[in-house]
């Protein structure tokens, strides 16, 4: 087990940010951390990265315990921190070099070269940090957070206030990386989630409510289906007499419906031959798939 | 502690904040020494640089806070604290090294007022008459004072993340710690314990060893200070612990 999370639980006073929870990643998986604001996404992360130490339970990654071995798993873990906080008057370079030496790596030159390549930091590297534009400062945080080629990732909102292009390199960079890696990451963007991740764990005051692959989430938590049907033309209120006999019917707009019910094959050749006994012609027909987004609604209202 | 260290002293250097200290202290020195009438050490007929380790000290209450003011707050307001505090590095190590950091730069402040030492030697008749113990317990009392600002500097610069806040606790605290005694001690009422309230005083300490007599009480007061304040500073550091 990469990251082995037992009954952890954080206390600010009374109220309690993180709250018994327990969980496994095993190497290689890329796993979605997803909660809204103030879940416990920050204070579990802090706790597994050793910033702040649980008040009671234990955290373990590869094995070592994050209070006992606390210097021990910051050697093993990269960790990018919520905003990515960097030395602003410090240059690229510069800044790469003096976290190399931390870790004491013994090519840190070459080190910082290949990270710089990888991150695509070379047209940028002899600037000042400060120079950066928000997508170049947060591959200075992923390089920092990298550099000794940690087994553990831990990555706090890595696309957060970034532009639709710089999100999607900087998934292909994780995605890449994520490869030999174990990776926990946070986010808000739903279809990042679907993008990258291998298993999804959703939080919700403190507590984590679902955990598993999106296919299984999306299985377990939908209940009914909903087709959406688009006629030729808006049906007369005798027809739509006659579909309301199928099961609910919600006219949305013009000639589209919207039918909910329980088996979608059923469904479908219900409408189909609907359609054909009143001379219809079916212009549409799609099933709303529980999206991701569904679910995380529902799992933290 | 060695790349805290490094890393601390380049951004002092290329902050500009070590070079605007070094430059100011000299200057300042060199005004007093050299040409403001009431302190001028030609004009004292003394071949001594005596004027130099009186104002030293007061000159480094506001330098030396300057220097270690940011040394954590910033780190806290810009959230790098979290950086270095998650990489393998115990917090002792962060501790030292950006204490040694601000050390070597005051040393650095230090190291040039040698070429007063140098002249006054020329200057002195016969030729390289004067006290040299004083002078030398002096650089040796001025180094352990400095030591004691900084380790000041430090915790000042950990109990909040506002610079200004913390360059104004550390004046206070260095002003606190180099005079206050002795004025305190001064006062009638405390009668039989006035020496012993003086004896809690910088100054004091400074004045002993200046006198170019190294007295080990004088050396193990210097580093009593300077490890209660770097002990209360690492406990402010594990403080995110609580």
């Amino acid at each position: 087990m990469s990251i082995r999370v037992e009954n952890l639980v954080k206390t600010y006073g009374k109220q309690n940010a993180v709250n018994n929870i327990s969980f496994n990643i095993s190497s290689g998986e890329i796993v979605g951390f997803l909660g809204p604001n103030g879940a416990g996404k920050t204070t579990t992360m802090k706790m597994l990265t050793c910033f702040i130490p649980p008040s009671s339970g234990r955290a373990f990654i590869n094995d070592m315990d994050v209070e006992l071995q606390a210097i021990e798993v910051r050697r093993q873990i990269g960790y990018l921190p919520e905003h990515n906080p960097l030395y602003t008057d410090m240059y690229v370079k510069e800044y790469l070099q003096f976290i190399a030496s931390i870790y004491q790596l013994p090519n840190a030159t070459k080190r910082v070269a290949e990270m710089i390549e990888l991150t695509g930091l070379q047209v940028e590297q002899k600037k000042k940090i400060g120079q950066l534009s928000k997508g170049y400062r947060q591959r200075v945080g992923l390089a920092q957070a990298m550099i000794h080629n940690p087994s553990v990732l831990i990555l706090d909102e890595p696309t957060s206030g970034l532009d639709p292009n710089q999100i999607v390199e900087i998934r292909n960079l994780i995605t890449t990386i994520g490869k030999e890696k174990t990776v926990l990451l946070s986010t808000h963007i739903m279809q990042e989630v679907e993008a990258m991740c291998s298993r999804v764990m959703i939080i919700n005051k403190g507590q984590i409510v679902a955990n598993g692959k999106p296919e299984e989430l999306k299985q377990q938590f939908s209940s009914d289906i909903i087709l959406m049907v688009k006629f030729n033309q808006a049906l007369s209120d005798a027809q739509l007499k006659e579909l309301r006999g199928f099961g609910e019917v919600k006219p949305i707009a013009g000639a589209e419906y919207q039918l909910v019910g329980k088996d979608e094959e059923a469904m479908k050749a219900l409408v189909f031959n609907f359609a054909v006994k009143n001379q219809l012609m079916l212009s549409e027909m799609k099933v709303n798939e529980n999206s991701l987004e569904d679910i995380f609604k529902n799992v933290t209202r | 502690m060695f790349s805290i260290l490094k890393k601390e002293i380049r951004s002092f250097l290329s902050s500009l904040i070590a070079i605007i200290v070094i430059v100011v202290f000299l200057i300042a020195n060199g005004l007093f020494l050299w040409v403001f009438k009431e302190t001028n050490i030609l004009d004292a007929g003394y071949a001594n640089i005596d004027p130099l380790f009186d104002l030293a000290p007061i000159i480094f209450i506001f330098l030396i806070s300057a220097i270690t003011m940011r040394s954590f707050s910033e780190e806290k307001k810009s959230g790098t604290f979290e950086i270095l505090t998650t990489k393998p590095l115990t917090d002792m190590s962060i501790i030292m090294g950006k204490y040694f950091a601000g050390l070597i730069i005051v040393i650095f402040a230090i190291l040039p007022t040698l070429i007063y030492y140098y002249t006054v030697y020329k200057l002195g008749l016969p030729e390289g008459n004067l006290d040299n113990g004083a002078i030398w317990g002096s650089y040796m009392g001025l180094v352990l004072l400095s030591a004691g600002y900084v380790a000041i500097g430090l915790f000042s610069s950990i109990i909040t993340d506002n610079q200004i806040v913390s360059f104004i606790v550390s004046m206070f605290l260095c002003f606190f710690f180099y005079s206050t005694f002795d004025y305190l001690g001064s006062f009638a009422i405390f009668k039989n314990t006035d020496f012993f309230i003086e004896w809690m005083g910088i100054s004091y300490h400074y004045r002993n060893i200046s006198k170019g007599v190294i007295d080990s009480r004088d050396i193990v007061y210097f580093l009593s200070l300077i490890g209660l304040f770097l002990w209360l500073t690492k406990i402010i550091f594990s403080s995110r612990k609580w």
